[in-house]
């Protein structure tokens, strides 16, 4: 339990989805410029991982690594899929996130309208394919390593620190940038350019974290 | 070659470049970019990518569903990818260890899925594939001017080779460690950005 617990607390301030590996960097950039839309895409992004990683972690466990089709006899023990894991990747996440956009519709559409486009766009956000695709290296790994995932509990306390990392991001930068509208910015900074100055900034000082052991 | 194919080709080089305009494809140009042979390798896989997922979809975009249109792109390029990594993985392993998931993660990188929404969704298959070789080459240099600037000043090297000459360190230069962090990136980005709407005065935001 400690290591999974570990595992939880390092993938939301060391292994952090925007700081550390800048995964959905684009709908991060282009959702932050006021806190409230910015909760709500955390949220959404939060439970989508909390689904689909946990979901390609039994596939890939159970269907995709050399060998894992063992389950359903000798003959087909010694298949490698693993060829196939982009593919199958995406199309979970693609079906999840509209599952998911079906599901809020009917039980809350209050939630719905005010998530709009972004919530049907989190099936092309870098950081679900990521951690899916991270989730996958992590299986390799020796279990004495803290960042191996060992069993089904590490994968759903990876995905939902994944997810609350990135929220915690995402809505830190927007309380920012709702205060930098009022400042004196050179004018081919304006934007953009600030924008990405103050993630560098906010990247470094999450960097801190790197060192900790827990 | 007319004007239209020119714009499609050219455009996305500077005024309409990809990462410092559309701000397209951000994750992998920052986490890619510590070395140049992995950025290079990434640029040049990026435009592969682009250009045929162009072509493909321009060439089937009258028989894709409307309400499906999003999961047959990301079949196609998920399985262009999956040939280029596997490619790779075959002839160049040192880098595909490198690149880790940023090649996998092309997939949802958001220069493809928006330059198929946005140009071979309505557009004939020569002008997407000159559209996709544009935007590829346009985020590939953006890729190629990131890594120069970060493996110059952070290790020294380029390519791997040494450049900044042994007496320099001994007269007491250091490498800047802080080129090699990622978030050092963004602000080479934001440096990047500044000078290139300092040129193109018609890009500043208000």
């Amino acid at each position: 339990m400690d290591h999974a617990f570990s595992l939880f607390l390092r993938s939301i301030f060391v292994d952090n989805m925007i700081f550390a590996t800048f995964l959905g960097m684009c709908s991060y950039l282009a959702v932050s410029k006021n806190v409230k839309t910015s909760v709500g895409l955390g949220v959404a992004v939060t439970f989508v991982l909390l689904i689909t990683v946990p979901v390609n972690y039994l596939l890939e466990t159970k269907v995709l690594r050399a060998g894992a089709l063992a389950w359903m006899g000798e003959s087909f023990a010694d298949l490698d899929l693993s060829y196939l894991s982009f593919i199958l990747y995406i199309a979970v996440i693609a079906a999840i996130t509209q599952l998911v956009e079906m599901v809020v519709e009917k039980f809350s559409p209050s939630l719905y309208a005010s998530l709009g486009i972004f919530l049907p766009l989190i099936a092309v956000n870098c950081a679900i394919m990521g951690a899916a695709l991270f989730m996958q290296q992590r299986i390799g790994l020796e279990p004495t390593d803290p960042k191996a995932v060992t069993s089904f509990v590490d994968v759903v306390l990876y995905a939902l620190g994944s997810g609350l990392g990135w929220m915690l991001a995402i809505v830190g930068f927007a309380a920012v940038r709702e205060k930098m509208e009022y400042s004196q910015i050179p004018a081919p900074l304006k934007g953009l350019g600030i924008a990405f100055i103050t993630v560098g900034l906010m990247a470094l000082a999450f960097q801190c974290f790197s060192g900790l052991k827990i | 070659m007319n004007e239209e194919l020119k714009n499609a080709l050219l455009g996305p080089l500077s005024k309409n470049n990809p990462v410092v305009v559309q701000v397209l494809g951000i994750c992998s140009s920052l986490a890619v970019t510590a070395q140049l042979k992995p950025a290079i390798v990434m640029g040049l896989s990026v435009t592969i990518i682009v250009a045929m997922s162009n072509v493909v979809i321009s060439l089937i975009r009258n028989t894709i569903p409307n309400s499906v249109r999003i999961i047959v792109q990301l079949v196609v390029v998920a399985a262009l990818v999956t040939v280029v990594s596997e490619f790779l993985k075959a002839f160049s392993y040192d880098i595909s260890v490198q690149l880790s998931v940023y090649i996998g993660l092309i997939i949802t990188n958001c220069i493809l899925m928006g330059r198929l929404e946005a140009f071979a969704m309505g557009n004939k298959p020569w002008a997407s594939f000159l559209d996709g070789i544009g935007n590829g080459i346009g985020y590939a240099i953006m890729l190629i001017i990131i890594a120069f600037i970060r493996e110059l000043f952070g290790s020294g090297t380029l390519f791997g080779l040494r450049v900044i000459p042994q007496s320099f360190y001994e007269a007491g230069y250091v490498n800047n460690g802080m080129m090699m962090m990622p978030s050092m990136a963004l602000i080479i980005v934001a440096c990047i950005i500044w000078v290139h709407r300092s040129i193109n005065k018609d890009l500043q935001e208000q």
